[in-house]
């Protein structure tokens, strides 16, 4: 939407270009009732032949009486509910309740005669009445019904509802509203085919202000027979309106990528923590990922049982859990398996895609191989505009949550003494060991650690996947991914990783496609590693193998 | 003297096993020809075909092994070179179809109809010609492993980051081959072959003859292995597995002797996918897709890394097990099961089915003769690399 100054100068063009006819229109629509009620009986008498073309001119011509019958009319004639007498000659219909009324007057009709059938409609009529009432519900009590209506007329692009619309903008008091008003004004102004070049240009500044799809459509399908002035104006619109979209494309694919990367962050960096303190690759990572959803799942699940008045919190109550419960069979695994393979990188990598298979399977058995059905707190469905970009609200506090459990484990490893021992084991073990650090403990809260903010993870990604025992698969190679490319022992190297991923997968994508873009990363990944094979924010040491 | 690297490579195991294959590769097919179904002694046709498979499994963990077990080369994307080989094969088989697919379009394979196409790609040329073909089934994936490899060993991209960076050009390579606009077939891949060199792929005659080939590709990958593995080139790749930098410093190009066996590794695994192909009827991209890689690793671990005859082993065993868990009732449990075997054998059984024969073996042959060991040379080439590959024990 155009900012708020504009649209107040646009309004001013407008009211002083079309004040008067405005006025006019304005006065015969709430003109005396008596011609209202003249022109009324005049315009049903064209129902009475029951013939397709009369009716179509009499809807038309109901319409234009302004009368506050109209309405009811014409909703009438679309339903089926609008009766003709062929003796009487005299048009009724059949309320909602089921009373029949005098058309003319909207009383009961005093005698109601035995020949009453409904006026036909055919498709060309449909049309009619749908411009008709577009143009009637324009003056609408209900500010979202005069809104649709606005809609309507700006795709019908109706030069019938011109007056209507012309009333309606006078007289709105709403700035959305008379906004979409001005912008149906518009778009059916272009396309008039007797409308003065001047007013059609107005009308393109008006559009070009509007600057989405929809007036780029109408700016470049102007119907034959337009000037060249007019032509050209257009074009340089479409032209203004593009590049704008354009460069809201490039935002839009951004914010994407951001969100993408903080998906991916949140998967890679406990895979990165435990890659840099005992250099094995955790295959088994995504499940981890994947037991995180679940709990999530469970904890709603219990929550719909017994308290659904506490699940907006459930996501809340899921966090902890999510953490602990991942955490823990991270320890477990450490404990029963990974502690006996240690200098053996390969055979844990095989060991943990093992554990992986069994514990997606175990999650298969246990709970099916369904997707679960995991909703969204209130506070947490539901978008914003920024411009022309869509913000859902999951999206941006999965970015936020990211960016909190990034700097809350900075902290932790910047501050605490599992911090200085974690880092101390990255950089050199042996060392680490000979100064009386206990390596085997910290490997074991290391993998913990990792493991918990994997079911961190899997928490936000449950807002955003489909919790299947398969999650966490889709999930390990990306992070991999970022891992490789972001180095290891360093998590500023891991969120560079990951969001650089993600943008560059997003902005690739509108090229590409998703699934060549993809691949498009991972070649970039594979050469990348040629140049940096330790990331891009390698350890510094001075071992000839690290 | 021109003999020498071929009897050096073949001890009594060697032998046995190639005449075993040999054997195999003969009787079976004959058993199931020419033996009628009534006999006790007739093999039918559906374990012939089963077997078949896992003729072409176990050579393709024969190439795993060269590399895993001998260099320290962890490819977690070796069934890349297996599909890409049964890609090339699969395209000669397409084309061998001709008029008679559903389209009845004499040049253009089925998929490509329906997609409308109106020629056939530039890179579908020359598969009419199975000799063409077979020159695919060898170059793609050697072409391939040649560059990756390249790449990768000169800028000394080793371990755990090899490994993931395999996955990931399987996995790229898997995404792409989905693609329709690919020219592969998408995700249907190619299939409904008719005839490979004019016979017809279903007859029970072709498939007993695919069997014997198979049987004798494994044979002769084996012999190669083994003769590389006995030779001095062999050595240098086990000192490159077990302690790279140290062989880098006595000056031998690490880098050239990786490439070679990765390259020469990714062409029998191609080899092995295009022997594939044939017998299953159907080659489509989840071949490519990692889990796929990783699994015909565990055969080698299960046999025995650094054995060459465990890869093989280990591969029949893993699969026919395979085959039987999830056939039956049994079925949901096979993820059990293999989820399992990775983490037991890892824990337990680090030298697999076959190293831990040798390893029980020589052991008793060092308690019986305790003093001087006879013909270091060769036997040190299997023992040596089969207690090396354990060398750092579970504990």
């Amino acid at each position: 939407m155009p900012p708020a100054p504009c649209r107040g100068l646009m309004m001013r063009c407008l009211r002083n270009g079309f004040l008067s006819f405005a006025v006019m229109v304005w006065v015969v629509l709430l003109g005396t009732s008596a011609a209202q009620a003249q022109d009324l009986e005049k315009a049903l008498a064209g129902f009475i032949a029951d013939n397709f073309a009369d009716t179509d001119s009499a809807t038309a011509a109901v319409a234009k009486t302004g009368s506050p019958l109209a309405i009811s009319i014409i909703e009438a004639l679309q339903d089926g509910r609008l009766l003709f007498s062929g003796e009487q000659k005299q048009v009724f219909l059949r309320n909602r309740a089921g009373a029949v009324l005098d058309a003319a007057t909207g009383k009961p009709a005093a005698n109601v005669p035995a020949d009453l059938s409904p006026v036909r409609v055919n498709n060309r009529v449909r049309r009619a009445i749908d411009a008709a009432l577009g143009g009637l519900t324009l003056l609408s009590p209900d500010p979202t019904r005069r809104l649709d209506a606005a809609r309507a007329v700006f795709k019908s692009k109706d030069p019938a509802a011109l007056p209507a619309l012309l009333a309606a903008i006078e007289k709105e008091t709403n700035p959305t509203i008379r906004q979409a008003l001005t912008e149906a004004h518009a778009a059916v102004v272009l396309f008039q085919a007797d409308a003065s070049e001047a007013a059609k240009i107005q009308a393109i500044g008006v559009l070009r202000q509007r600057g989405d799809q929809d007036a780029l459509a109408l700016l470049s399908s102007l119907p034959d027979g337009t000037p060249d002035g007019v032509k050209r104006t257009a074009q340089d619109a479409a032209g203004a309106i593009q590049t704008n979209l354009a460069m809201w494309g490039g935002v839009q694919n951004v914010w994407y990528g951001l969100s993408l990367g903080s998906v991916l962050l949140l998967a890679a960096i406990g895979l990165a923590i435990t890659f840099g303190v005992m250099g094995v690759i955790n295959m088994a990572h995504g499940e981890m990922v994947m037991l995180g959803a679940y709990t999530t799942f469970v904890v709603q699940e219990l929550i719909r049982a017994h308290n659904p008045a506490l699940f907006d919190y459930s996501l809340l109550i899921a966090i902890p859990l999510a953490f602990f419960v991942a955490g823990f069979v991270g320890i477990l695994i450490e404990r029963g398996v990974i502690r006996f393979l240690y200098g053996r990188p390969l055979e844990t990598l095989l060991a943990t895609w093992g554990i992986s298979l069994i514990l997606q399977q175990a999650v298969r058995t246990g709970f099916g191989p369904t997707n679960k059905d995991v909703g969204n707190p209130s506070w947490m469905s539901g978008a914003f505009e920024v411009g022309y970009i869509t913000v859902t609200y999951n999206r941006l506090w999965i970015i936020v949550f990211t960016m909190t459990v990034f700097f809350l484990l900075l902290a932790l490893l910047r501050f605490t003494h599992l911090g200085l021992e974690m880092r101390a084991v990255t950089q050199n073990r042996a060392m680490a060991a000979s100064m009386g650090i206990r390596t085997s403990r910290v490997d074991a809260l290391t993998f913990g650690l990792g493991s918990g903010i994997a079911g961190l993870a899997g928490v936000a990604l449950s807002q955003i996947d489909n919790v299947s025992p398969n999650l966490g698969q889709g999930y390990i190679i990306d992070s991999f991914m970022v891992v490789v490319f972001g180095g290891v022992g360093n998590l500023w190297g891991t969120l560079v990783g990951a969001f650089t991923l993600g943008i560059a997968n997003k902005l690739l994508e509108p090229y590409a496609g998703a699934v060549l873009a993809k691949i498009a990363i991972l070649v970039l990944i594979i050469l990348f590693i040629q140049k940096r094979p330790r990331g891009l924010f390698a350890l510094k040491g001075r071992a000839v193998e690290a | 003297m021109t003999l020498s690297p071929l009897t050096q490579a073949l001890n009594r195991g060697a032998i046995a096993f190639i005449l075993l294959l040999a054997a195999i590769g003969v009787i079976v097919p004959i058993l199931n020809l020419l033996v009628p179904p009534s006999s006790p002694f007739h093999v039918s046709s559906y374990y012939v075909a089963l077997f078949g498979k896992y003729l072409c499994y176990a050579l393709l963990a024969l190439s795993i092994d060269l590399i895993w077990g001998y260099c320290g080369i962890l490819s977690l994307g070796h069934g890349a070179f297996f599909a890409l080989g049964g890609y090339a094969m699969g395209m000669y088989l397409m084309r061998q179809i001709g008029g008679r697919g559903v389209y009845a379009n004499p040049i253009l394979p089925d998929f490509m109809v329906f997609l409308n196409w109106t020629e056939l790609p530039l890179y579908w040329y020359g598969f009419q010609s199975f000799p063409y073909a077979i020159l695919m089934v060898l170059l793609v994936p050697g072409v391939l492993a040649f560059v990756f490899g390249w790449f990768a060993f000169r800028s000394r991209v080793t371990g755990v980051y090899l490994s993931i960076i395999t996955q990931a050009l399987t996995f790229a390579l898997m995404l792409a081959f989905f693609r329709n606009n690919f020219g592969f077939g998408g995700n249907n891949g190619l299939t409904d072959f008719k005839d490979i060199l004019g016979f017809n792929v279903q007859a029970q005659g072709t498939r007993a003859a695919l069997f014997g080939i198979s049987a004798f590709a494994l044979l002769i990958g084996y012999v190669i292995c083994r003769v590389i593995v006995t030779s001095k080139l062999g050595m240098v790749l086990v000192a490159i597995r077990d302690a790279e930098t140290r062989t880098r410093f006595l000056g031998y190009r690490v880098e050239s002797y990786k490439l070679f066996v990765f390259t020469l590794s990714a062409c029998m695994a191609g080899v092995a996918g295009a022997l594939y192909v044939p017998q299953v009827g159907i080659i489509n991209p989840s071949e490519f897709s990692p889990a796929n890689s990783i699994e015909a690793v565990i055969w080698v671990a299960v046999g025995g890394r650094g054995t060459l005859i465990g890869a093989a082993l280990g591969a029949v065993v893993v699969n026919y097990a395979k085959t039987y868990f999830t056939s039956g009732f049994l079925a949901p449990y096979w993820l059990f099961v293999l989820g399992g075997l990775f983490v037991a054998v890892t824990l337990f059984l680090p030298r697999g089915i076959v190293g831990t024969i040798n390893y029980w073996m020589e052991r008793r042959r060092d308690k019986a003769m305790p003093a001087a060991r006879p013909d270091a040379d060769s036997a040190a080439a299997e023992d040596g690399v089969a207690s090396a590959a354990t060398a750092r024990p579970a504990k």
